[in-house]
């Protein structure tokens, strides 16, 4: 399906009976050269590269639900390149330059907004970790400003800078982050991977993996068995799960992370604003509400929905911060499940079982990835060596000691 | 969620710090293979979509060490003792 202005004239003088599905709803085949595992932005984006950079079109995506209907359709939408480390950073951009060309790579309109991500912060000390970071950025050639009090006030006027407690001094801004339609990036993923030859197959689960001389050579589903010559595992918070059906035991615990809309307003939050004192952060939608966010709930959970101590946290970050919305009304809240890596990084790497790939612990931050995981994942599973920018993202850097620690929290998932 | 603590009774999430697996066994550091048993120990989890066993810490409360089994599926609470009348038995690895 192709979308104009004029098919869009047509449609709406016909009562829209026209359309047709925006990719095709394929039924398994029994054997594949790649099978990925996971219909989410990852799986998805992944195919989309397998077909178009590296010629490998004989790909099924297999996902359990509908497509979309994992983490890639239940986050905040933030895309950002802001990381410190070395093993980080390059690879963020790398994502950031690939959204910045995405719509016109796969013609489909993802609305992505580089409306800015502006971190304040509230104390010297806050601020000098905030210019170390900002440089960090700069030596990897990724736009960073640090703004003083003044700076920031003249984007956010509304925000509470004198706080007793915690006084906004100012911020570090990425002027080229912001936002993104998620489920448009699942769907333009999809169209341009099944426009390609790509299976997409909704509502097979995979149960289980098929082995022959300690290689896996094809998987076990809800629809049948599906032979592989490589299988990629992208199944964000259930890694562990299906890591565990190949025998394998991950570096990752799976967490429930919350997020929140309010009822639609005018426009009034002009990009990403987040909280250095606390954990909440805040945008605002296309369509008005006011999407935000906060820290993960804290305890092991594939229930897809959280606590109240968490509702109650955020919202007094958000008070603390802009007490303007205290009068709006909270439409929806809902959960999903984060696979928090333990030093907080992702992995994309080959496992110690034959034919079995890892695109895992992305924490609640693979969002702003989705491009370049996939590009990297499509990479290491056409060439079996992985892109100079994932190259740090090893599966053996815990046993090895090269952790990829932004905060430096230790490997304590829900510090990260 | 509430966590029905042995000393406090039924007591909201927000007065306890969640630590994680609660049947991790320190390695002993003098046994041969010690530097594999300790990756596993320190970064290696089953991470179950169901049963779970976990420790908690009453810190706005009895400050005490807890020891639950809860349906990580569901939030649902199976049992609550204290961390020391409850050590597990030798985990499975
Ligand atoms: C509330 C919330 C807010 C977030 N905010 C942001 C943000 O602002 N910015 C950001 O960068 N990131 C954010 N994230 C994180 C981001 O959404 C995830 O890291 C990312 O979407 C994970 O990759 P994915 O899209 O491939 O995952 P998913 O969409 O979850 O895809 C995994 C898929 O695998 C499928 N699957 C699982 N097991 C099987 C099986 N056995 N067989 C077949 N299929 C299976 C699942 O059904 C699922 O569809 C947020 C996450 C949440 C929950
Ligand atoms: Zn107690």
């Amino acid at each position: 399906m192709r979308f104009s202005v004029l098919s869009l004239a047509r449609e709406a003088l016909t009562g829209h009976r026209g359309w047709t599905p925006t990719w095709r709803d394929a039924a398994p085949r029994d054997a594949y050269d790649v099978v990925i595992i996971g219909g989410g932005g990852h799986g998805l984006a992944t195919a989309y590269y397998l077909a178009k950079e590296f010629g490998i079109r004989n790909v099924a995506v297999l996902e359990k639900g509908w497509i979309g209907g994992g983490n890639v359709g239940r986050n905040t939408t933030i895309i950002r390149s802001n990381y410190l480390l070395p093993g980080n950073e390059p690879f963020y951009e790398q994502a950031m330059k690939l959204w910045e060309g995405l719509e016109q790579d796969f013609n489909y309109n993802a609305m992505v907004s580089q409306r800015g991500v502006l971190n304040l912060y509230h104390s010297d000390a806050q601020r000098d970790a905030y210019a170390r970071r900002g440089n960090a950025m700069r030596l990897n050639g990724v736009d960073s400003e640090l703004l003083d009090r003044d700076g920031v006030r003249a984007m956010a006027p509304f925000l509470t800078f004198d706080d007793a407690r915690f006084p906004i001094q100012g911020g570090l801004l990425q002027r080229r982050g912001g936002t993104a339609r998620h489920d448009a990036v699942a769907w333009g993923y999809a169209r341009g991977a099944s426009d390609r030859g790509v299976d997409i197959v909704q509502h097979c689960e995979v149960t289980g993996f098929l082995r022959e001389a300690g290689r896996v050579v094809g998987v076990e589903t809800t629809r049948g068995t599906i032979r592989a010559g490589k299988i990629g595992m992208a199944v964000a918070g259930h890694s562990s799960r299906v890591a565990g059906m190949a025998g394998l035991r991950l570096p990752i615990e799976s967490h429930v992370l919350q997020a929140f809309v309010s009822e639609g307003i005018k426009p009034l939050i002009p990009g990403v604003i987040t909280f250095g004192a606390g954990h909440f952060y805040i945008s605002q939608s296309d369509k008005g509400g006011l999407v935000f966010g906060g820290d993960i709930d804290g305890y092991n959970s594939y229930a897809q929905r959280g606590n109240l101590a968490v509702v109650e946290d955020v919202c007094e970050g958000g008070m603390a911060l802009m007490p303007m919305i205290g009068r709006l009304r909270l439409l929806r809240s809902w959960g999903g499940i984060m696979d928090m890596s333990m030093d907080g990084s992702p992995i994309i790497d080959r496992t110690p079982v034959d034919g079995l790939y890892l695109n895992a612990g992305w924490c609640y931050g693979g969002f702003k990835a989705t491009p370049a995981s996939g590009f990297c994942f499509a990479h290491l599973l056409a060439r079996d060596e992985p892109h100079p920018v994932a190259a740090a993202f090893r599966l053996d850097r815990f046993a090895s000691g090269h952790l990829i620690d932004e905060k430096g929290a230790g490997a304590q998932p829900n510090l990260h | 969620m509430r966590i029905t603590c042995p000393y406090c009774g039924p007591r909201d999430v927000a007065e306890f710090t969640y630590l994680g697996d609660g049947t991790l066994r320190r390695p002993d550091p003098a046994a041969p293979g010690a530097a594999a048993a300790f990756h596993d120990y320190v970064y290696l989890r089953d991470n179950p979509a169901g049963r779970h066993t976990e420790l908690w810490y009453h810190a706005g409360g009895c400050r005490s060490w807890l020891r639950a089994v809860r349906d990580t599926r569901t939030h649902a609470f199976e049992s609550v003792a204290l961390a020391t009348d409850s050590v597990p038995s030798e985990q499975a690895q």
